[in-house]
This record gives C-alpha cells, structure tokens and sequence, in this order.
C-alpha cells in the first residue's frame, strides 16, 4: 500500500511538473502521404515551424499511400477523431470539394486567423487548379508536380545518338527508341508511370483535346468524359503497336512501379513520370548521366503544345476541432509559404515551386542554372496560355476512374480490345462512376 | 463405451463462461455484419453527409456489372484451383511423411514452416520471383521460351496467386493430414497388406475414407481461406489486375471501399459474399457430411 501511494504521489507530482508544458502548446495533428526522403524533409518543415514559435506543435503522421491517407481520414472524420490537416492527392480534389461541411476552406482559415493571404502569388497553374468556381482557393498547394521525361545519355550516346537532344516529338521518340533498340545500346526504348496521369490525362491537355465535359469536370458534377477522341485513340494505339515492337514496356497499373527499375537498370534508355521523381531518379542513376527533358508531342496534331498538367497534393483543413487550433494551422500556412521553406522543399524534392517568390529566390540562388533541366517542369507547366482543356481535370471518384483507365489499358495491351475499344469502354465505365458520385452528391 | 454423464448443479455459470465468447462475437463478427447489411440498402458521400435509402438498388447494379459477374466466376476459379491444388499436395506429403520413418519430424517441421509467413510477405515473395522486370521466374521461363507476364496477361497472374496462395495453406493442410494419417489404424493396413492389397489400393480403400473427417473439414476450411484470407496476398502481387483477372470479390470489397469510397456498393458486396460463404458452408454440412465416416 505505501509503495502505491508513493508511486501515485510522485506520479501526481511529476504530472504538475509537466502540465504547463502540455497546456501552452497546441498540438496540430497532420497526416500526410510523403514516405522515405520525402518524409524526412516534410517532417523537417514540420520541425521547422515548431521551433519558429512556442504556442503551437505540428505533428506529423504519416498514414501510407495517397488514397490510404484519404480513406483513414475521411473515416477518422466519421468517427470524429480527425486530424486538423490532412494531405490529399490531386485526384482526391474532387470529393473533397464535394464534402462542403467537413472541410475548413483556406482562404476563409487565413481570414478568420487574421493571415496574410494572396493567391496572386502562387503559381497560375496551381491556384487555376485548386480554385473552385468562384475562384476560392479551397485547399492550401503543398506538394505539386507535372510529369517530365527522364533520359540516359550514355544509352544514347551509345545508340549513336545525340546525348544533348532528346526527343520531342512523338515521331522523334519512335525513331530514337528504335535506334536504341537496333543498336543494341538498350533493350527497350521508353517506359512511364502512371498511364492515366501521363499517357492519358497529360496526353489530352498537351494536345488541346478535352478529358470531360463541363471544363474537365470543373463545372459541376454533371460532368461526362469524353477522352476517348481521336488524339487519345491514336496515342494508346501507338503505345499498344510500340509495346509488341519492345520500343514501349508497361511500368503497372497506377503509378506504374516496375518502371523506375527498369529506367534504373538501363533496361530502358528514357522514362516518362513526375517531376517529383527527380530525387529518386538522381539517387538511383549514379551508373549513367540522366538528361531531363518536357513530355513529347505529336507535331501532326499540334505545333504549339500547352501547358502540361499538376498533380500531386494540397493540405486540407478539417472542420471540427477547436478555433485555438485553427490559428495555429493558419500560422504554420503562413510558415509554409515563405519562399525560404518553398524553394527548399523544391529543389530537395523536385515538386514545383507552388509560389513565383520561391522561383525567384531559386533563380536568385543559381540554383537552376546549377542543377540543368530542375526547371524543365515549371516551364512546361506554365508554357502559352492554359486553355479549358489544359488546366486540368477534376472530377468525382477519379480514383475509381482511373483504376477503369489502368483496366481497358492492360486489356488493350493483352489485345482483348483495340485502342479505341478500349478507351470507349474506359469512358462509358467512367460515366457510370460519375453519375454514383453525382447521386450521392446531391 | 458410453461415458458417465457428469451434471453440474450451477445454472448460471455456463452462461457466464459462455458470455466472453460471446461479447467478441457480437462486437467484432455480428454488429459489423449488420452495419453492412444496413449501408447496402443505402447511398451515401464517402464522409457521410447525405444518406439515403435506395432498396436494392446496389445489388441490382451489382448482377447488372458484368465487371461484378466476371469477378464472381475468377472467384470460383481461384477458390476451386487452390482448395484443390493445396489439399492435394498437402496429402501427396503427408503420405510421403508418414512413410518416412527417421526424419519425419524433420520434413514435418520444415513443411510447415511457410504458414507462419503472413500473406502480405508471401504475397511479396511471390511477386518478387515473378517480377516480369526483375524476378528470377520470368528470366528461366524466357530461356525456356514462355514469355511469363502477369502485368499484362491475366491467365499468368491468375496463375501466380494460385500458386501463391496454395504454397501457404499446403503447411496448414499437410499438418492436418499429418495428424489424420497417425490415427488410421495401423491393423487395418497390416490386415489389408496381408490381403494382398497393394500400397495404393491400401490408401484408396482404407487410408483414404478413414481420413474423410480430416478432408471434409479442410474442405471448409480452405474454400473459406481462398475466399477471405488471400486479401493480404492479392494486394500485394496483383491488386486485382491486370484488367481485373484477378479481382476476387474479397478485393474487389476493398477496392470499392477502401480506395474508391463507395460504401454502398461495397457492403452489398461483401453482403453477397457473406451469403456465399454461408450457402456453401450450409450445403457442405447437408450434403458432403453425410457420405463422410467419422
């Protein structure tokens, strides 16, 4: 009994030690998606903001993949225990602006905390992206990228071909692939992650084709897709001819995992996939030179290509919790939009510099001329003037559509279907999935 | 050799012992079955904001799905294929084992190692020897002139998770056929053997109805393991591709679920499923236990 109540009373005194501790700071719960190198560096930023001030504690889980990360907060919401920022992915935009009351919209976060606030001063492309229709930004840009292209310039030196010029056109992508092939330099010629994001959604915007009705689904839910148009059957026929040639080998569904190796292994000479891949592709290709060039195009359709589209992810804030702890993610905002923070996570990353003072102060630093091709990205993701096909899609459930797209895609390569079969039943499947979201919208 | 009963005169606690098992089986198995049985009948937002009530409108576009059809027969296969490839290969051993006088409890152990391995790591195992990029499989099969894909054709990745799967529960099997064969009376064979009757008439005859229980009950067992458990391992090779050759209907809840956040759909799935595993338990014990000797 006396040792009980002697571990009780030091329990009590070490709880009164420690309680003005645990009450000035505010602890502000964010899960996030970033794994590996990308986590450390985001829970540097997190770190960062915690020893900027002393009133607020960011932090940071992380909660696996994108879609994981999603579904464990959207059911942590249901049960009430949600986290008070959570990343989604760019695909998530769609429901999440959807869910009107479980999200605490930016732009209102920062005026109610009294924060400044210019969406002047992100990037076009990002604030056209995460802009609903009346031009509020909902959701605060954090990680964004665009797919460039990846090449091996020992594989094309080797093939005889110019390590300085890579492709730009599609033509010109063949050709080269099938040198690198023939002259033996390489197995095969290029592969991408993610077919849906780069060889579809990407493909549509460069080439000025529409991906939905309704701006690409920006004008409501009524949306309909209609990527199954000529420029898109063309492309996918290409790929389908280029696979059973061995120029074009398939990475897997999604984001495409089995195509970083063989980009790695000079199994194939170019690589199609995120910005954000920089860091992993520099870190892997210590064997060869990797050039970075932007995404090609076919020259037959358009002469002037447009700006190539985002991906990646945005913070959201969730509603819910307490107004103390509101101001304490409007203030880490703040935080997360100096250009110092901005252009760190940047050039670490890869992802775009989402605001133009974390550009400039890269260019100021020297940092692209530094670092050739880390810039390729921001120009051909703001390149001519965004048209309502370029600046993005956004749309209900993308997810679920786009596992359709990674479907009729395989069976397409499987030869099942043709490219035009195939991407005619990717979109009436995609309707389908569209209309369950609309219903259970409305 | 009737047993003498023993009657406990305390009334009340049976049910008090009985009460632990049952409160875990009410709050983990029957509360969640009803929770989806309700969202089946309901539409609703991922986060649960409007809800309402749509009759069978989730079944009746599930049997309308041709996707949900497919998935069904590639269930059936893929249930078949490994309950029968494991039991098989699982009594192939376990006779073998029994035959082996000296090292038996060697090879015992050594067999049943692989199910302490958790799907998702024997899922990873697979789909490394596999890898069409990287895997050890695919680069002999090459050199054996098959072109092995799984990323793209979908009877190699069916392949591959039945073999997958099977590799796993064979341990399970083998432990119990192991344990079936060491209480057939060794009499009966010797009295057989003396008969006349050769080792494989021995089995056919004798080794194999007494083992019947034994089968019977791994029967159940592994249709019920082939249905639910192979999730881990599912995700972890294939993710239901490619183009949904391998989208078992236990993927296909998660999936609908999980990351495409219809709920609805998705308990009507696994509903449909429960109903399955229920049926075939239930016709199982109708019909297949009858011809069984215990």
């Amino acid at each position: 009994m006396k040792k009980l109540a002697l571990l009780l009373s030091t329990g009590v005194i070490a709880a009164l030690a420690h309680a003005p501790n645990v009450a000035a700071q505010t602890e502000i719960a964010w899960w996030h998606a970033m794994d590996a190198e990308l986590g450390k560096k985001l829970e540097e930023i997190a770190n960062g903001f915690n020893e900027s001030q002393s009133e607020f504690k960011v932090v940071p889980s992380y909660k696996g993949t994108y879609p994981e990360t999603l579904t464990a907060a959207i059911a942590a919401f249901r049960a009430n225990e949600q986290p008070a920022i959570v990343q989604v992915f760019e695909v998530g935009t769609g429901t999440m602006m959807a869910a009107k009351g479980a999200v605490y919209p930016v732009y209102q976060l920062m005026a109610d905390n009294g924060e400044p606030w210019d969406p002047a001063g992100f990037l076009a492309p990002v604030t056209g992206y995460y802009s609903d229709t009346d031009g509020n930004i909902l959701s605060m840009p954090f990680n964004s990228s665009t797919p460039i292209m990846y090449y091996n310039k020992d594989v094309f030196e080797a093939a005889g071909l110019d390590r300085e010029t890579p492709p730009k056109t599609w033509a010109e992508l063949e050709a080269m692939s099938r040198q690198i092939m023939e002259s033996g330099a390489a197995p095969c010629g290029f592969t991408s992650g993610w077919i849906t994001w780069v060889q579809t959604e990407n493909l549509s915007a460069i080439h000025d084709q529409p991906y939905g009705t309704l701006e690409n689904g920006f004008g409501g839910l009524g949306t309909e897709f209609t990527f199954n148009g000529p420029v898109q059957v063309k492309h996918w026929d290409n790929l389908k001819k280029w696979a059973d040639e061995g120029l074009f080998e398939y990475g897997g569904p999604v984001g495409g995992g089995d195509a970083p190796p063989k980009f790695y292994a000079q199994e194939c000479a170019i690589y199609m996939n995120s910005s954000a891949s920089r860091a992993g592709v520099i870190n892997n290709s210590k064997e060869f030179e990797v050039g970075f060039a932007p995404l090609p195009y076919y020259d037959d359709v358009t002469t002037d290509p447009k700006n190539s589209i985002i991906g990646g992810a945005t913070l959201w804030a969730l509603n819910g919790k307490d107004p103390e702890v509101y101001k304490g993610v409007a203030q880490f905002f703040t935080y997360l939009s100096q250009p110092e923070v901005q252009a760190s996570w940047h050039q670490f990353t890869g992802y775009l510099p989402i605001t133009n003072a974390a550009y400039e102060l890269g260019q100021e630093q020297n940092y692209y001329a530094d670092n050739p091709g880390s810039d390729i990205a921001i120009q051909q993701i703001t390149r001519g003037t965004p048209t309502a096909n370029s600046k993005g899609v956004r749309f209900g459930n993308l997810t679920q559509a786009r596992t359709v797209v990674d479907e009729e895609f395989e069976a397409m390569l499987a030869g099942t279907k043709t490219a035009q079969e195939a991407l005619d039943a990717a979109v009436e499947r995609g309707n389908q999935i569209l209309r369950d979201f609309e219903a259970a919208n409305q | 050799m009737q047993a003498k009963r023993t009657i406990f005169p305390n009334k009340i606690l049976p049910y008090m012992l009985l009460v632990p098992q049952l409160a875990v089986t009410l709050i983990f198995f029957i509360w969640p079955a009803l929770q989806a049985l309700k969202s089946s009948f309901e539409r609703e937002d991922p986060f649960g904001f409007h809800t309402t009530f749509v009759w069978f409108e989730n079944y009746r576009r599930l049997f309308i799905d041709p996707n949900y059809v497919g998935s069904l027969s590639k269930t059936a296969v893929f249930a078949f294929s490994v309950t029968v490839l494991s039991m098989t290969l699982a009594l192939v051993l376990a006779v073998a084992v029994n035959r082996v006088l000296r090292t038996n409890r060697l090879y015992t152990t050594l067999l049943v190692w692989p199910y302490a391995v958790a799907p998702v790591v024997v899922g990873i195992l697979w789909w490394f020897m596999f890898n069409p990029t990287i895997g050890i499989a695919p680069y002999l099969l090459r050199a054996a002139g098959v072109d092995w894909n799984h990323r793209i054709d979908g009877t190699d990745a069916m392949i591959l998770v039945i073999i997958a799967a099977s590799w796993k529960q064979i341990s399970y099997n083998f432990l119990f056929f192991v344990a079936g064969l060491q209480s057939v009376p060794q009499s009966l064979i010797e009295a057989a053997a003396i008969d006349g009757a050769g080792p494989f008439k021995r089995f056919w005859t004798i080794v194999f109805p007494l083992l019947s229980p034994t089968t019977f009950f791994l029967l159940i067992v592994n249709m019920n393991y082939a249905m639910f458990d192979t999730f881990g391992l599912i995700d972890a090779t294939t993710q239901g591709g490619p183009a949904q050759a391998t989208n078992i209907l236990v993927y296909k809840v998660y999936t609908d679920g999980f990351i495409g956040l219809n709920i609805g759909s998705s308990s009507a799935q696994s509903v449909v499923l429960m109903i399955i595993v229920i049926a075939l338990t239930a016709i199982q014990f109708r019909y297949v236990e009858r011809r069984v000797q215990y």
